[in-house]
């Protein structure tokens, strides 16, 4: 099977989307000429033309409320927000227009568009420029939320998101955009709410998203390697939640360490420590451990990063605390 | 792609605009074989010849939209109405001269203070006051009330409680119908408080680089909420702001309801044969407070005067009755019409409709999926 890298992945999607439906369309900063500030968008243009790849002016507030109203008019954006950083300039237009136009509405609009942005630190670009944000928007009715960690998924994924009637926001990392992974040529869509088990165990579930389920999986097999067996659950979508692919792990192994590179404080996995604790509380054997960023902003000099954003080696320390303790 | 079927009724006596916008004079009939005239654009300032019947639409929709706010300032008063309303009467000239100088192809978008625009779109007054009431026979099903009304299939894009909230969303729209080929036009509504949100600067830029087919109408009553223009702007000139976006602008008296017409008319015009995008301003006055609990310190008692003389009714009726296109009594008669209208609205909304049943809470925030206690589910079987 082919091997591709996760921003050719999302390249790919949009192509194969636009191919298929002449009422999608691209907008956002540097997407056409320069293809996207980290290449996602590279080739486009030349396919498809300015007229339905179309750079912006730097104005996140017009970029998504265009989306908006063009999508509640008939067109299928996928309007694209630089850094998620930037999401705060686009918020009114997405949390209160597009996310709220159907129900307002007495249930006669859809508004059918996707919002692109990636984030996640890594490159000591620092507060601005590094953040994981999506646990704002998981806070606001009527918007999904999606982060795909493999080529494969983000794909299939998009291509599922551009294709449904809710707006979507699709978080891109930017650390994966050159990770290689296997992506057939035939179509596939993977459809929304859908978690991956990436590892099958039975002594502790471990439970990430983007860049972070891939430490989840890193730290399953660190912690093999130390006699534990741990189950890595990729979520793949914030909203729709799999809910019951995590509370079928958690019976079976009764420990959860739940991951996210958001900041630890109010972050969108203690939604899912409330979810498990509600429904599977019985089959608990030790309290759910977290393992997320410090509650800090994003700090630049590299030595200051790591020690604020989660690694593997904190996911297994959570793991084994979770085991230390004996029912 | 499928296009959207007509579906709004327009206003009683009023002919549906014609398509590719007005002329200034009608070229008369010429004998076959004679030279045909080559096509004028319409001068600045010319009147599209109405007939009786269309002005006297004109004037019964303003009365109906003043008949409909004093209602609503009524039953809030009363407390019948709960929420949030915020009236619009003295501003009815201006909805209801742009919406006149637009087509069933065109979209609207609405503030927070849209009563006006939706009924001068067409909108039925016992569907506005069910919504306004929050009953399930509403336009929006009771969930949106008086600041988020739409009709989005008569091409009302909506109201929104943001100010400048939907500047972006009516620049989408101007992007889609461009993005189609398509010839419409949007109108997009919005206040003088507006104009100095980042919103307005970013959607007029972007409006005015790709030259859409947005016509923007700013409602200036001189005031945002209590804040006048005068203290709020570093320049008072909003239409002027247009012509850093490459953009045509107009200023007009938004108490002529002829002239907010003529000038939407023209911009629509301009927009449907590529010329881009117009920012008009239309100088009106709201003659109650922001919102129901508004003792409207900020105003003199001179200056509401001033305007209450310019009321935009009696302005057109004196213009009606001068040319006798209308008599007193006929004036009277239309009355009582909008009087009885009025209150069909009110007994529909108040006494015959239902509230929404409190189950139905979650409908509708996703399209094909529901929030149950365990979270999100499918509702339908699309994979």
């Amino acid at each position: 099977m082919p091997e591709i890298m996760y921003r050719e992945a999302v390249r790919d999607a949009i192509a194969e989307e636009m191919r298929r439906d002449e009422r999608v369309f691209v907008m956002g900063e540097d997407v056409a000429i320069y293809g996207g500030a980290y290449g996602a968008t590279q080739g486009l243009m030349d396919e498809f033309g300015e007229e339905r790849v179309r750079d912006t002016a730097i104005s996140e507030l017009a970029i998504a409320g265009a989306a908006t109203g063009a999508a509640m008019c008939g067109m299928r954006p996928v309007a694209e927000i630089m850094y998620v950083d930037f999401m705060t300039l686009a918020m009114d237009q997405f949390v209160n227009q597009a996310a709220k136009n159907r129900y307002m509405f007495g249930g006669k609009t859809t508004v059918p568009m996707v919002l692109r942005t990636e984030g996640g630190a890594g490159r000591c670009i620092a507060a601005h420029h590094s953040q994981s944000l999506e646990s704002w928007f998981t806070h606001a009715p009527g918007v999904f939320v999606v982060m795909p960690a493999t080529p494969y998924d983000a794909k299939g994924l998009l291509k599922t998101c551009i294709r449904d009637d809710n707006p979507i926001l699709f978080i891109e990392h930017k650390m994966l955009y050159k990770e290689k992974g296997e992506v057939p040529d035939e179509e596939y869509l993977i459809p929304l709410g859908e978690a991956a088990v990436r590892r099958e165990g039975g002594d502790v579930t471990l439970v990430g998203y983007s860049r972070m389920a891939r430490r989840a999986e890193e730290a399953g097999e660190a912690l093999a390697a130390d006699g534990v067996d741990a189950e890595v659950i990729d979520i793949r979508c914030l909203k729709p939640l799999d809910i019951d692919c995590i509370l079928d792990s958690v019976r079976k192994t009764g420990r959860l360490v739940v991951c996210s590179e958001g900041y630890q404080e109010n972050n969108f996995v203690c939604e899912i420590v409330t979810k498990v604790q509600q429904f599977a509380f019985d089959y608990l054997d030790a309290p759910i451990e977290r393992v997320c960023s410090a509650n800090c902003p994003v700090p630049m000099s590299p030595v200051l990063e790591n020690e604020a954003v989660p690694t593997s080696e904190k996911i297994v320390a959570a793991a084994k605390r979770t085991l230390a303790r004996n029912v | 792609m499928a296009k959207t079927k007509r579906k709004r009724k327009a206003p009683a006596g009023k002919k549906a605009a014609k398509k590719g916008g007005g002329k200034a004079s009608r070229t008369k009939a010429k004998p076959s074989g004679a030279k045909k005239t080559p096509k004028k654009a319409a001068p600045k300032g010319a009147r599209k010849r109405l007939t009786k019947q269309d002005r006297i639409g004109l004037l019964r929709r303003m009365m109906e939209i003043r008949g409909f706010e004093d209602k609503v300032f009524e039953l809030l008063a009363r407390n019948v109405l709960k929420g949030a309303s915020h009236v619009s009467a003295g501003q009815e000239a201006v909805p209801v001269g742009a919406c006149s100088a637009i087509t069933d192809r065109d979209y609207i978008t609405s503030t927070h203070r849209g009563h006006g625009h939706c009924l001068a779109l067409g909108g039925d007054l016992k569907l506005m006051m069910a919504e306004l009431c929050g009953k399930a026979t509403g336009y929006c099903k009771g969930r949106g009330g008086s600041m988020h009304i739409a009709d989005v299939a008569s091409r009302n894009l909506g109201a929104t409680g943001i100010v400048g909230g939907n500047l972006p969303v009516a620049t989408g729209a101007g992007l889609a119908i461009k993005m189609q080929g398509e010839t419409g036009v949007c109108l997009c509504f919005f206040g003088d408080g507006a104009a100095n949100e980042g919103a307005f600067h970013e959607s007029l830029n972007m409006a005015g680089k790709w030259q859409l087919p947005v016509i923007y109408i700013c409602e200036n009553n001189q005031y945002g909420m209590s804040v006048s223009v005068k203290r709020a702007c570093a320049d008072t000139d909003i239409c002027g702001r247009g012509r850093i976006y490459a953009m045509k602008v107009a200023k007009v008296d938004g108490q002529r309801v002829l002239e907010v017409r003529d000038a939407v008319l023209e911009a629509a015009e301009r927009a449907r044969t590529g010329g881009g995008p117009t920012l008009i301003e239309a100088v009106t006055y709201r003659y109650r407070g922001h919102s129901r609990s508004d003792p409207r310190a900020y105003r003199t008692k001179e200056e509401e005067e001033y305007w209450q003389a310019r009321d935009p009714i009696l302005l057109f009726r004196e213009d009606l009755l001068d040319d006798g296109t209308l008599t007193e009594e006929a004036f009277n008669r239309l009355q009582v019409e909008v009087d009885e209208a009025v209150a069909a609205a009110e007994t529909f909304a108040v006494e015959e409709s239902p509230y929404p049943d409190p189950s139905e809470v979650l409908d509708d925030v996703y399209c094909g999926w529901i929030e149950t206690e365990k979270g999100l589910v499918r509702t339908d079987t699309k994979g």
